[in-house]
C-alpha cells in the first residue's frame, strides 16, 4: 500500500493569473504542511499556465505539478478528472484542498466518489488531530446556523474550502521551489459534455469581489428600480459595487453574479450595508468575513440586526436617500 | 420528440429558512433540535429540480420518478411532487439509511436507480438545505458512470441529449451532453409549480414503492450511519459577539443622516 505524504492544492487560473483562492489555499497548506514536516504541493493545470506557477512557489508551494493541453482551456469535469485522478494516483497525497469554487463544486465530489474517500466540502477551518494526523474538517451546515467537523480516515483527506477563510501566506518571490512539467494523457473520447458557448453578463463599476464598501439590497426593494437608483446612488459615493440576497437575482432584478451568501458569491469587505434584508443565514454565510456590517430595515426584528454593528430601522425609501446626501456632504468637507 | 424517462432524486429537510434563532444544537447527542413548528419540506432546490423535469415532460412527455432516502418521511411532504405531476414515488425507507453521509446515500442512491433500470435523466437539488453538502448528485454520477452538469438555471432536451445553461461566476455557459446524464439543479431555473386539487388528491390515493436496503442488493452495514466514510466529531454553534448600535432620530430621514455622520465618526467611512 502507498505510503500518504504531503499536501496537495488543487489551483486555479483567473485570466491566466494565479487564482485568489489558490494563493489562500496555498497559505493553509503551508501551514498544515509545516506541522507535519511534510511538502506543499500544487497542481496547475491548463492550456497555458505561464508565470503562475513561480507564483504559486512564492505563494509557499515546494513542488507545482504543471499539466498543459489545449483540451483543458475550458474547464470541463470530464477531462479535468482525469488530470485530478493522475496526480492524486500518482503522488498519493495525505491530503487534497480546493476551493469551494466553480470548479471545486464540480469536481471534488467526483474525485472523491472517484478514489473512494470521503469529502468535506466548503469548509471555514482544517486542523490536525495530535493523536491520529487526520485533519478535521469544519465546515458550515444547516444554511450557516451551525457548523461542524468531520474527519475521514480513508487517504486521500479531500476538502473544498470556503473563499475568503484562508489566509495567503506573503508573496516571497525569493521562495525556492521545484516546477515539475507533467504530462497526463486526456482522453477525449471519455468527455461526454460539450460547452457551446460561454456568456458573459458583465456587470458595471468596481468588481463585488475587490470592492472595499459593498451595497446589498434584499427581496424588501420590491423590485429592480431601487438597485439602479437609490443603492447605486450609495455606491458611487462610496466608491462600492451594488450586491443582492438570493431572491433578487432569482426574479431577475439584478445579474446572478452579484449575489452573495451560501450559494452565491462570498465577500468580505470593510463596510457592507444591508438594505432590506432580513439576514437568513444562508445570506450571511456569505457576508460574515465583512469587518463591518450596517442594516437598514423597517423590521426591528430582523435577524439582520443580530449581525450588524450600526443600524437604523426603518423604511429604505426615508433612510437611505438622505443617508447618502448627509454622506456626501461629510466626504466632501 | 421521444419521450424523456426521469428521476428526480428529493430529500425531506427541516424547513431551512425557519428563523435562526430557532436552530439550536443538543451537543450531547451531536444533532440539530427544532421546535416542532418548523415543519419539514422538500429541499428547496430539489423542488427546483423537480420543476425542470416537469417542464420536460411538458414538451416531450415522459416519466417521473421521484427518489427519497429517509426515515419515517412524511407523507404530505414527500408526495409533493407527485401532487404537481410526479408519475411515480420510491422511497428508500428504513431506520438502517439514518444519519447517512453523503457516501452512504449516494450508493444506496445509486442502487436503487439501477434497480429502476431505464432512465434518460437525473436530476438533483445543487445541495441538500441541511447538511449543504453539494456532493449525492456528483456521487449518483460518477458511480453509474454517467456525465453530469452541475448548477443548471435552464434545461432543454431534444432527440437524445440535454442542452444546459449551467451559471458559472461571471454569467453562464451553454453546455450540451448526451442522454443518460445527471443535472443538479439552482434556484434561478424557478420555482416549483403549485399544486392543483385534482393533483393534491391523486397524490394522496397513490401508493408509494418502499424498498429496504436488501431489495437494492445492499447489507444494512453498507447504508445509513454504518455506511459512512466521513466521521462526525462535533456539531455547534459558535457564540456571536456583535452587538448593534441602532441610530436614531426623530425622523428615518434624520436617522439616515445621523447614521452617515455616526460612521464618519467611528472612521468607519
Ligand atoms: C440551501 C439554501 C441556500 C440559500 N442560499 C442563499 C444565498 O446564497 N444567498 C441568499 O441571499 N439567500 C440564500 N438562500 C435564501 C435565504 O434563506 C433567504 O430566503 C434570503 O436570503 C432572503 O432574502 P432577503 O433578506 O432579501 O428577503 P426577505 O427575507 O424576504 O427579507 C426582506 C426584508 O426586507 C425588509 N423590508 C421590506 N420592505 C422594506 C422597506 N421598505 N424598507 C426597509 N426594509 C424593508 C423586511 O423587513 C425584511 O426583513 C438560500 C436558501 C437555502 C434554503
Ligand atoms: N436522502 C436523500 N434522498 C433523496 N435525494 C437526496 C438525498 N440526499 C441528497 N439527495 C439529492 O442530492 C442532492 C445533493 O445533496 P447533498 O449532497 O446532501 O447536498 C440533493 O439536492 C438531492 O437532490
Amino acid at each position: 500500500m502507498a505510503e500518504y505524504k504531503g499536501i496537495v492544492v488543487y489551483g486555479e487560473l483567473t485570466d491566466g493569473k494565479l487564482a485568489s483562492i489558490t494563493t489562500e489555499l496555498l497559505g493553509c497548506g503551508r501551514n498544515l504542511a509545516d506541522q507535519l514536516k511534510e511538502d506543499l504541493s500544487c497542481l496547475l493545470a491548463s492550456d497555458a499556465v505561464g508565470e503562475a506557477s513561480k507564483e504559486a512557489i512564492a505563494f509557499g508551494a515546494d513542488k507545482v505539478y504543471v499539466v498543459e493541453d489545449p483540451a483543458l482551456k475550458d474547464y470541463q469535469s470530464d477531462s479535468y478528472i482525469q488530470v485530478a485522478e493522475k496526480l492524486a494516483r500518482d503522488i498519493s497525497p495525505r491530503a487534497i484542498l480546493m476551493g469551494q469554487t466553480s470548479m471545486g463544486r464540480d469536481i471534488a465530489a467526483r474525485l472523491a466518489f472517484r478514489l473512494g474517500v470521503g469529502l468535506s466540502t466548503d469548509c471555514l477551518d482544517l486542523g490536525i488531530d495530535p493523536e491520529s494526523k487526520l485533519l478535521l474538517q469544519t465546515r458550515s451546515v444547516y444554511g450557516g446556523n451551525a457548523q461542524a467537523t468531520f474527519s475521514c480516515e480513508v487517504m486521500p483527506q479531500i476538502v473544498t474550502i470556503r473563499p475568503k477563510a484562508m489566509t495567503p501566506i506573503e508573496r516571497d518571490e525569493s521562495r525556492k521551489g521545484e516546477i515539475i512539467a507533467t504530462k497526463v494523457e486526456i482522453d477525449m473520447s471519455k468527455v461526454r459534455t460539450k460547452i457551446i458557448e460561454k456568456v458573459r453578463e458583465e456587470v458595471a463599476g468596481v468588481k463585488l469581489e475587490d470592492a472595499s464598501v459593498i451595497v446589498s439590497g434584499g427581496r424588501g426593494l420590491g423590485g429592480p428600480e431601487p438597485f439602479n437608483t437609490t443603492l447605486k446612488e450609495l455606491a458611487d459615493v462610496l466608491h462600492g459595487a451594488v450586491g443582492a440576497t438570493r431572491p433578487p437575482a432569482d426574479n431577475g432584478w439584478v445579474p446572478e453574479a452579484v449575489h452573495i451568501g451560501l450559494t452565491g458569491k462570498i465577500v468580505a469587505p470593510e463596510v457592507y450595508i444591508a438594505i432590506a434584508i432580513s439576514g437568513a443565514s444562508q445570506h450571511i454565510a456569505g457576508c460574515s468575513g465583512s469587518k463591518n456590517i450596517i442594516a437598514i430595515n423597517k423590521d426591528s426584528e430582523a435577524n439582520i440586526f443580530r449581525e450588524a454593528k450600526f443600524g437604523v430601522v426603518g423604511r429604505y425609501e426615508e433612510v437611505v436617500p438622505a443617508f447618502t446626501r448627509k454622506l456626501r456632504e461629510l466626504l466632501a468637507g | 420528440m421521444a419521450q424523456v424517462n426521469m428521476i428526480v432524486c428529493c430529500k425531506q429537510v427541516p424547513d431551512p429558512e425557519a428563523p435562526p434563532a430557532v436552530f439550536k444544537v443538543d451537543t450531547a447527542a451531536n444533532k440539530m433540535t427544532l421546535p416542532p413548528d418548523v415543519k419539514p419540506v422538500i429541499s428547496p432546490y430539489d423542488e427546483n429540480a423537480m420543476e425542470a423535469a416537469l417542464r420536460i415532460k411538458d414538451k416531450a412527455g415522459g416519466k417521473i420518478t421521484v427518489l427519497s432516502l429517509g426515515n419515517q418521511l412524511v407523507r404530505d411532504v414527500i408526495k409533493k411532487p407527485l401532487s404537481v405531476g410526479g408519475d411515480e414515488l420510491v422511497l428508500l425507507e428504513d431506520a438502517a439509511f439514518e444519519e447517512g453521509d453523503s457516501w452512504s446515500t449516494a450508493c444506496a442512491l445509486a442502487a436503487a436507480i439501477k434497480k429502476i433500470g431505464e432512465y434518460d435523466l437525473i436530476f438533483c437539488g445543487r445541495q441538500a438545505a441541511d447538511w449543504d453538502a453539494g456532493q449525492v448528485g456528483l456521487g449518483i454520477a460518477e458511480i453509474l458512470g454517467i456525465p453530469s452538469i452541475t448548477i443548471a438555471r435552464k434545461v432543454e432536451v431534444t432527440d437524445g441529449k440535454a442542452t444546459i445553461e449551467r451559471v458559472i461566476p461571471d454569467g453562464y455557459e451553454v453546455v450540451e451532453m448526451e442522454f443518460p446524464a445527471l443535472i443538479t439543479v439552482t434556484s434561478e431555473l424557478g420555482d416549483l409549480r403549485y399544486a392543483a386539487l385534482k393533483g393534491i388528491m391523486a397524490a394522496a390515493k397513490k401508493q408509494p414503492i418502499i424498498w429496504k436496503p436488501a431489495d437494492i442488493g445492499l447489507d444494512p452495514g453498507q447504508v445509513g450511519a454504518t455506511g459512512r466514510r466521513t466521521k462526525l466529531h462535533r456539531l455547534f454553534q459558535p457564540v456571536k459577539e456583535a452587538k448593534c448600535e441602532i441610530i436614531e432620530g426623530e425622523t428615518p430621514a434624520e436617522a439616515g443622516a445621523n447614521l452617515a455622520t455616526r460612521l464618519r465618526q467611528a472612521k468607519i467611512m
